[in-house]
Order: structure tokens, then sequence, then C-alpha cells
């Protein structure tokens, strides 16, 4: 069954389709508005145009039928009757933007990390992943923190907005209340990638969510003596735990730590500046193809080899030493030490010969 | 016979030659350039805003060129990259709001008009006058200068943290911006001082035409905004150029500070935009249907409401920036109490229509079309001031399709003000036809251009996006056709503005037969503006001119000629 074919037929003329429990609120408060609109609007405008037709000048200089300067009880009338509409629809607004602010106790919390043109989702287990996986029809709390300028979390199925400001965390909640996928964007512009700024939304059916959940990374089924065998000879390690009863399904799901790297050069925002195809893109980062024990010059004129060392600090420390020529533009990445090895093998297998 | 009289009439003759003008009487470019005539200031302003317009309008057409395509994430778009098209859209924002929009009407055609419809021979300070327009010209050098470092891409709105991190040339258009705000401030000053001081003693407040109502109003936002712009702007610039962490989180900070500080400006500088064109709405209406304003002073009350309120709902663009909801549901409140006044103002043109004269002139068209328009952009506020619908809406192409509503509303009555003032600034009439293919084309070519934009943005679609999901291309394309439309259009008013000055026919003193004091002179103005002092009447009374086949144009009624004004009139 297609499902995202299946809600495109719930999406109305104006609204995209509706996956949260709010949606339909939002959506009633939005019609409703608009047909209130479209009655003054047809009423203004219809007027104005029996107006033209009825008394345009047919010879020059002719003059009015009428003088009349006031009415004030008409006036009063006019001024008065829209202010009924006006105060509806302040106060379903208001009262449906308290239910969107107001966080239910039980609410299953993601955090969410908002940079330079990604986004990340950390799970309560820890596991960061560049999509939002929530399950159906149980309150989920979004809590947004960003590490350079000001993003903004948009769902538009879901019909929530947030501003993602750097210097506080920001949150918001909601129900999916639709299996599907949907897109989640960045609504505040912040740059170049803004527009590349997006991720996607899986609604989960009931009891699928902690199953996609506890497999995210394949990584986490691993003990720490499990992950130093995995590091030291991957594809034997592979080949000797895939059958194994406890770990073999996620064993079968791993990768040699230079492609787990090349899905965190992906998935981390590395590959807005830095290119692996040798190309340079001078007002960001040097191209990681070659890099790896290439001679670098700093600007205060001391020079290195790269080796694993230094792209560690790099990635830790990206401040501290700067290659001449370049700006200290780049932002301290969220890596894990695991992850930070995955891209030290990963750059390392993109040497020259 | 008035002392004015007098004194012109004992120079000697050589220095006031018959016929001459305000265009013609002093010739080169000193006359220009250090000229204290409010006349000249307003052409001169007008010339560059226009100008201006249609730079600004280049940069619009760049980005609706970008846009048909959906383009693949990272890529560019043949020439066009994302850097470069977020450069269009900022310089596009920023030429036409600073620019433009906001001394369009106040300081181009309120200069020229405003002391001729007092009879005052200038504004209360020639000098501030000319210096303000000075002011506005170094804006101007800035905002190019940043254009020649490469251009900006911040968004007009210059939001930090990102305008403060941005490697773009973002200190001199802020700095232009500043500038920009000063020339605003020193006109609004000037022509509030001039209301005061200048107006006629049997001119009473209620006696003026409304349009001096709307300046009036604005100068007061203009006095009373603008310098919270000019501070932020400043604050903007030491955060920058040294970092003192006003707006920087790490250094202690807070980004949406300048949020509140520039939405107290820019929000009632939007109003600082639309009064003026409200203004110019009561005068165009009433003169091509002949009939008395309805309910003068409902109007002139909405205005000082309008400005009032104004300065009371900047939060409203701060819903979902992390306002707390006490606040968000106070702005939300006030935000409706605006759209009452704007409500009457709309009822009471209406009501002037009803059983008038209805002559379609081009500044007519551009009258009835802002109706159209302002509706729309009017309504769709109501979307927008509701809390739970701004939170899906806010920072969708909803928001830029509202926004152009309420400003081209502006411009579009612009337009019709400089039809509706040009035989008497230039003296020169324009081709009717050209005028009003002019004026239907960019107004339709609008509608499709923002209709569309309604649509997808309620749908989903967010703003300053130069990639976009597929599904949205078909409205995009719809768009960039009405775009296209829409300046194909203004093209033809530029043409049909310039055609005049050449082949125009010489325009009468009253062409239009507007009984305003600007009407009683001659087409251009003299230098100072009255031979004699004119009669202060009632704005709209148009028993007080009738029409003159000879000459396509109405002549005041001779007082001893006037049939008595009826009973009850009043």
């Amino acid at each position: 069954m297609n499902l995202t074919l299946l809600a495109q037929s719930d999406r109305t003329i104006f609204m995209p389709e509706p996956a949260s429990t709010i949606a339909g609120t939002v959506d009633g408060i939005f019609y409703f508005i608009f047909y209130v609109s479209l009655f003054f609007f047809v009423l203004i405008v219809g007027l104005m145009f029996f107006f033209i037709v009825r008394y345009r000048q047919r010879t020059p200089g002719e003059g009015p039928k009428t003088q009349i300067t006031h009415n004030t009880p008409l006036e009063i009338l006019w001024s008065v009757l829209p202010t009924f509409l006006l105060v509806a629809m302040f106060w379903l607004g208001f009262v449906g933007f308290l239910d969107m602010r107001t966080v239910p106790k039980d609410a299953y919390e993601i955090r969410v990390d908002a940079k330079k043109w990604t986004w990340e989702f950390i799970y309560p287990n820890g596991i960061g992943h560049p999509e939002l996986h929530v399950p159906v029809d149980r309150p989920v709390r979004l809590v947004m923190y960003s590490q350079d300028v000001i993003h903004s979390c948009y769902i538009p199925a879901f019909r929530v907005k947030r501003d993602v400001v750097p210097g506080r965390y920001s949150e918001l909640w909601f129900t999916a209340n639709k299996v599907g996928e949907y897109r989640l964007v960045c609504a505040e512009y912040c740059g170049e990638g803004h527009s590349d700024m997006f991720a996607k939304v899986v609604v989960h059916p009931a009891g699928t969510f902690e199953d996609w959940l506890a497999t995210a990374d394949p990584l986490s089924a691993l003990s720490d003596e499990q992950y130093v065998e995995f590091m030291a000879d991957p594809q034997a390690f592979i080949d000797k735990y895939k059958d194994d009863p406890e770990i073999g399904e996620n064993v079968q799901r791993l990768k040699v730590p230079a492609l787990l790297g090349k899905a965190l050069y992906e998935k981390k925002g590395c590959s807005q500046c830095h290119t692996i195809d040798g190309t340079d893109l001078p007002d960001k980062g040097p191209t990681w193809k070659g890099l790896f024990g290439k001679t670098e010059t700093f600007s205060d004129g001391s020079s290195v080899v790269v080796d694993r060392d230094y792209i560690a600090e790099s990635i830790r420390e990206p401040g501290k030493r700067i290659v001449a020529g370049r700006q200290n533009i780049m932002p301290k990445p969220r890596v894990s030490d695991r992850e930070l090895r995955q891209i030290v093998e990963f750059i390392k297998s993109l040497q020259s010969d | 016979m008035s002392t004015l009289d007098a004194s012109a009439a004992a120079l000697p003759a050589a220095d006031l030659p018959a016929g001459d003008n305000y265009l013609t009487c002093d010739r080169g470019f000193k006359s220009w350039a250090f000229t204290l005539d409010h006349k000249r200031i307003g052409v001169m302003y007008l010339t560059g805003i226009l100008i201006f317009f249609m730079i600004g309008g280049l940069f619009a057409l760049l980005v609706r060129t970008s846009l048909p395509v959906p383009g693949v994430a990272g890529q560019a778009k043949g020439p066009i990259t994302a850097e470069l098209y977020n450069k269009f859209f900022t310089l596009h924002g920023a030429i036409m709001v600073f620019i433009v929009i906001i001394p369009g009407i106040p300081a181009a055609l309120g200069n020229f008009v405003l002391p001729l419809m007092l009879g005052a021979k200038d504004v209360a300070f020639p000098r501030i006058n000319l210096m303000s327009f000075y002011f506005w010209c170094a804006g101007v050098v800035l905002a190019l200068t940043s254009l020649v470092l490469g251009g900006v891409d911040t968004g007009w709105t210059f939001y930090t943290p990102y305008s403060t991190t941005t490697n773009t040339a973002v200190i001199p258009v802020v700095a232009g911006a500043f500038m920009l705000g000063f020339s605003s401030i020193f006109t609004g000053l000037n022509f509030i001082v001039t209301i005061h001081k200048l107006r006629p003693p049997e001119m009473g407040w209620f006696k003026m035409p409304l349009l001096l109502w709307a300046i009036y109003s604005t100068g007061i936002v203009q006095i009373l905004a603008t310098p919270v712009l000019g501070i932020i702007l400043l604050l903007l610039i030491v955060e920058r150029a040294v970092g003192i962490g006003i707006f920087d989180p790490a250094l202690g900070g807070d980004p949406v500070l300048f949020q509140h500080f520039f939405w107290f400006y820019s929000h009632p500088a939007v109003y600082i935009m639309i009064l003026p064109a409200m203004g110019v709405m009561s005068e165009l209406l009433t003169v091509f249907s002949r009939r008395h304003i309805f309910g003068y002073s409902f109007i002139a009350y909405s205005s000082v409401a309008i400005a009032v309120f104004g300065f009371l709902v900047w939060g409203h663009h701060l819903f979902v920036s992390g306002q707390s909801n006490l606040l968000n549901t106070i702005f939300s409140a006030i935000t409706f109490s605006v759209a009452v006044p704007s409500a009457i103002k709309v009822f009471n043109w209406l009501a002037t229509l009803y059983k008038g004269s209805i002559n379609l002139k081009t500044p007519m068209i551009y009258a009835l079309g802002f109706i159209w328009i302002f509706g729309i952009g009017g309504l769709t506020g109501l979307f927008l001031g509701t809390l739970a619908t701004d939170v899906h809406l806010h920072d969708t192409y909803f928001v830029v399709a509202h926004f152009h509503f309420v400003m081209a509303g502006t411009i579009f009555t612009f337009f019709g003000a400089v039809h509706y003032w040009w035989p008497k600034i230039m003296g020169k009439m324009y081709n009717e036809a050209l005028g009003r293919w002019g004026a239907m084309l960019s107004m339709i070519g609008f509608n499709i251009t923002f209709l569309a934009q309604f649509w997808m943005g309620s749908l989903g679609m967010p703003r300053r996006y130069f990639h976009y999901d597929p599904f949205f291309q078909p409205y995009h394309v719809a768009s960039t056709i009405g775009a296209y439309i829409m300046g194909f259009g203004f093209l033809l008013t530029m043409i049909c503005l310039v055609h005049s000055l050449f082949r125009g026919k010489r325009a009468a003193a009253n062409p239009w037969g507007g009984v305003t004091l600007e009407w009683r002179t001659a087409s251009p103005p003299p230098h100072y503006n009255f031979d004699r002092t004119p009669p202060v009447t009632d704005p709209y009374d148009f028993n007080l001119v009738r029409y003159n086949a000879d000459t396509d144009a109405y002549d005041f009624i001779p007082a001893e000629e006037r049939v008595a004004v009826p009973a009850g009139h009043h």
C-alpha cells in the first residue's frame, strides 16, 4: 500500500495533508477565516464593480447623484459589527495556540541539533540520526538547539513550527496521527544551504518505532571489546559474527569504518564544505581527496604532515590551527569518539596512491 | 489683493517673466543641487525613486527567474547559485523598502503637494528638506557600495546572528539604511511642523485634505519609530565590527533581541508606507467620482488610530521565535484592533463611490485597484494575526504574498498619485490609453504573481528557498509568468511617463476637477506657488468647479456666480 499516495487524498485545496492531532483544529480556523474573508472580499469588490458600472460618468463633467457627506449610525455599525468576528478569530487562534504550546507530561523526548545546514535527531538511547522517526498516536516533544544561526523547525503536515535559536533551548510538540513519510524543513533563512536543510519524518505504525530505534545504529549492539575488535580488522569481524545469534542481525548491516565514515560525511554536514572528488572550494574547507599524507602550512608559518592525530585535532578543535589562506569558519561538529575515528578512516581511505 | 501679490508686483519685471514656472525659473546643475524649493526637491526624489523602483524591480525579476525550476539540492541552476539568489532577494527587499516605498509617497509627492495643499510657499524648513534629500542620496550610495563589494545575503531583515557572521558586505548596506532612516525622520519632522505652522488660519484640522491627515500621522510614526531602527542598526554594525556581544549568545547576548528592536521600527514602517497611500486614496476616489468624501472624520481618526496601534503590534512577527504565551496573546489581540480602522477606511471609500460620477482615468484605475489589492492584503492579515494559523503560515510564501499585497498596494497608489499630480508637476498630460494599459497589466500581473504565492504558502512552501519540492513547481511557474506580465506593465507605465515629458500635451491648471488648493495654481506652478493666496474651502466640495469642454479641464467658478451651497450639506 502506498501510504504517501493515500495521505495525499486528504489534502484540502489550500492546506497540506493533515497528519497530527492539532492539524484539524488549525485547518478549521483557517477555513473559518477564509470564508469570512471571502464573504467580505466579495461584498467589497462586488459593490465596487457594481458602483463602477451603475454610476459611471456618461458625459464629461457630469455631476454625481448625491453629495451625502456622512451617516454616523451606519459608520458606527460597520465599525462595530466586524469587531465581533475579529474577537471570534482571536479567541479561536488563542485557544488553538495554547493547545500547541502545552506539552503533555508523558511526551516522548527527542533532541534536535540544528546547524548549517543539517538536522540531527538524538533519541533517548543516544543515537543521532538524520531522520526524525516517531511513533504514531504518541505525544512527541522536540527539544531543539542551534549550533550557529537561527533556524526554524517546520513540519507542514503537523502544522507546527518553532525557531531554533543559538544559546537557548526551544521546544515544540505534536502527536502524529497518521502513519507515513513527511518532510521537515528549515523555515528561518540561514544562508546558502537554507533550502537544502530538510529532513525526512517517518511516522511508524503502533509498536514498530521501538524496533526501528533498536536497530537504528548497528554499532549499538556491539560491546566495547567487540568494537575494538571490529576496528582492528572490520572484514574479519563481520565474517566471524555474521551468524551470531545475539548480534548477527546487526553485524550483517555493519560496514567497514571507512564506509561508516562516508555515511557520517553526509550525515554530519561535512559535505557542505569539504568535497571528496578533489574540487577545492576556496571559501570553505579543503577537499578530503589526497588530504591524508599531504603537508599543510598554517597561518603562523608552521606545517604538519596530515595524519590521524592532526585530523582528530581539526575535528575536535577546528580553530586551533588554521591552514594558510583558509578562514576560521568550521563549526565544531558533534561527534562521538567512535564516529570521529570512522571519519578519520574515511579520510585516510581517500589518500592518494 | 494679498500681500504676496503686492510684493510680486513690486519686483522688477525681469525677475518674473510671464509664464515662468518653477522648472524654468532658474537653470543649470547648481540651481537643482542647491535648490530649497520643495517642488524641485520633490521632483529629484521622484526621479531617484522611479529609477530605484526599476532597479528593485529588476532584482525581483531575477528572483522569479531563478524559481521556475525546483533545482537539485546543493547544485546551481545554470549561472544562478544559491548564494547569488540570496543576494537577489536581499537587494530587492532592501531597495524596495528603504529606498523606494518608505520615501515614495511622502518624500516625493508629499514634498511637492503638501505646501501647495496648504496654500503655502514652501515647507517649514526648506534647508532641512534639502538635507533630507542628501541623506537619502548618501543612503543610496552606501547601498550601492555594498553592491560593488559583492552584495549582501542577509535578507532585508538583517537577522542576527546570521548578519553578524556572514562574510558578505553587511556594514555598508546597514549604514545605508541608517542614513535613509535619518532622511525619513527629517522629512516627517518637517511635514509635521509645516502642517502646524503654515496651515492658513481659515483651514481648521477638519478642513484639511485627508492626505494631510495621513502625512501627519505618518510623520509621527517616522519621528518616533525610526530612531529605534537607527539604534539597532548601529548596534549591529558595532557587533559585526568589534563583537561587543549584544546579540551573540556566546558573549552573553541575545539574538532575538534584534528582532524585537527591528520590528519595533519595521512594523510601524508598514504604516509609514500604507498611511500616505490611504491618504492619496481619499483624494483620488473623490475627484474621479465627483463625490464629497464619505465620513471625513472617521477616515481622519482612523489614520491616527492606525498610527497609534501600529506601535503596539510588533511582536506578531515573533509568534514562533520563543516569545512567551502571554506576550503572544497580547500582540495577537492588539493586531486585530488595527483591522478595525483599516476596515472603516475601506467601507467609507466604497460609500464615497455610491451614486458618484465615476470616471475611469488612469489614477482612478489605480485607486480602484487598491481597494481590490488592499482588500486581499488586509484580509489575509487576519490569518497571520490569529495565533494558531500563524504558526503554520509564518515564514512561508503566504507571508510573502500578504506583505506584497499591502506594500504593492502602496506602490500602485503611488503610481496613481504620480499620474494624478503629473500634469501639475510637469505641466504635461500623458497618453491616457498607455497609462491605463500600464495600470491594468501591472495589476493583473501582480495578482497572478502573488495569488499563486498565497496558495503555495498555505500548502507549506517556505520563503527564501532556492531549491524546493517539485510539488510546488506549477505555482512557481504561474508566479513567474505573473511577474513578467507585471514587469511589462510597469515598463509601459515608464514609457508613458517619459513619452509625456517629450510629447505630452500642455496640461491645464485643473485637468481633473480637484478642489484642493494645488489645483488653484498654474501647471506647473510658479516658483512661489501662488500668485495670490488661494481661498480655503471644503477640500471635497466639487460644486466649486465646472467642466470646460473647450479645454477638457475644469475651471473654478468665480464666487459671485456660485449658487448657494444647499442647506444640510455639512
